[in-house]
């Protein structure tokens, strides 16, 4: 949780049990050069700490996770991302949005990606059931497993 | 971050919940349940699922949030096999071990988590003096990482550690286990504390204004 990698090919990057975080996967298809980013929250302002560790928030996480990818070589404008995740677990009825942090969680992710400029090609989000997903940098395939709702490759 | 009396105050404010807790259980199952000195755990995110098997393990879940005076959440998590067992004792009927749980199956579960869940909040509440309010239960069958995640990714804003009151309960003759979890906001710590007179310092609450 709250940690982002990058890596080449061969490699591949995996992360366990996503509930309402999100998986944030960035592809740099011509370096082979891949990103994953597991983020908890949607927003860094919120922070009661100023130190706080940027692989956390969706505002923030996005941003170290691509300076990682271009130390690897690759490229900003030729990234895509895939995203995972987001889902909301438990249905209780709240007077405030807590519940709902899922959601708000892939809607900061889809924001940033947006101002950055790039391109979501493909997602698996919301619903109420846990993911594990690994990114495979050789090709940029996504493979998202869930109990009781299959497999598949984004 | 919290002294000795801090946390042995908080250490006993679990134990009050869990033993009222624990009869309930015990009442409800027509078992002996033994519960272990409830734990309370300051640490980093990733090893919370560590303690009921790993991110992956499945798990049965079942969530109340608590409002009132204080707020936070409880969380009961059952290890996948005592999830079966427990059912096949509240329903008195034996089942396959397979993968989904029936309709009927479920509410029994969540019924535990209600009659667990609110003994322990009227017991934390006898003793605060505190009024608490616990919302209907609401479950969950899935990895376990993705059922701790929630609650405690709110503590996100405040640091890289969660803090939660972890109190292990075992049904004596097949030891089924189940962990309960009662992860306080934030806010509602410090509160807790004043409520049974422990005069605390503020630590870790700056500027939040209770947004989450």
């Amino acid at each position: 949780m709250a940690e982002y990698k990058a890596a080449k090919s061969p490699y591949s990057l995996i992360t366990l049990g996503l509930g309402s975080c999100v998986g944030v996967t960035l592809y740099d298809n011509l370096t082979k050069v891949g990103g994953l980013a597991h983020v908890m929250l949607p927003d860094s302002t919120l922070s009661g700490k100023k130190d706080y560790n940027p692989g956390k928030f969706a505002d923030t996480a996005i941003d170290v996770l691509i300076e990682e990818m271009l130390r690897l070589g690759a490229s900003k404008n030729r990234m895509v991302s895939k995203i995972a995740g987001g889902a909301q677990m438990f249905q209780i009825k709240s007077e405030n949005n807590i519940m709902q942090i899922g959601k708000r969680n892939v809607e900061a992710v889809r924001n940033k990606l947006n101002q950055l400029n790039i391109r979501i090609i493909a997602e698996d989000v919301e619903g109420n059931y846990g993911r594990t997903i690994e990114f495979f940098c050789e090709d940029g395939r996504l493979a998202v497993r869930t109990i009781g709702h299959g497999t598949r490759i984004l | 971050m919290y002294s000795d009396l801090e946390m042995d105050a908080l250490r006993e404010i679990g134990n009050i919940g869990a033993g009222n807790a624990a009869t309930a259980l015990s009442m409800l199952l027509c078992k002996k349940i033994t519960i272990k000195v409830p734990q309370i755990k300051i640490i980093p995110f990733d090893e919370v699922s560590q303690s009921v098997g790993g991110p992956e393990k499945l798990v049965a879940g079942i969530f109340m949030r608590i409002s009132g005076d204080i707020e936070g959440n409880i969380l009961i998590v059952i290890p996948e096999i005592d999830a079966y067992h427990l059912t096949e004792i509240l329903l008195n009927a034996k089942r396959e071990n397979g993968m989904d749980f029936s309709e009927m199956e479920k509410s029994a579960l969540l019924e535990l988590g209600n009659i667990v869940g609110s003994s322990y909040v009227t017991a934390l509440s006898d003793f605060t003096k505190l009024s608490l309010k616990i919302s209907v239960p609401s479950f969950a069958f899935d990895m376990a990482g993705a059922i701790i995640s929630f609650p405690l990714s709110l503590y996100g804003y405040i640091g890289d550690t969660a803090f939660l009151i972890d109190t292990e309960f075992t049904e004596g003759l097949d030891g089924i286990r189940l962990h309960y979890f009662l992860i306080p906001d934030d806010k509602s710590l410090q509160l807790l504390l004043k409520a049974i007179g422990v005069n605390t310092v503020e630590h870790i609450n700056q500027s939040r204004n209770g947004r989450i």
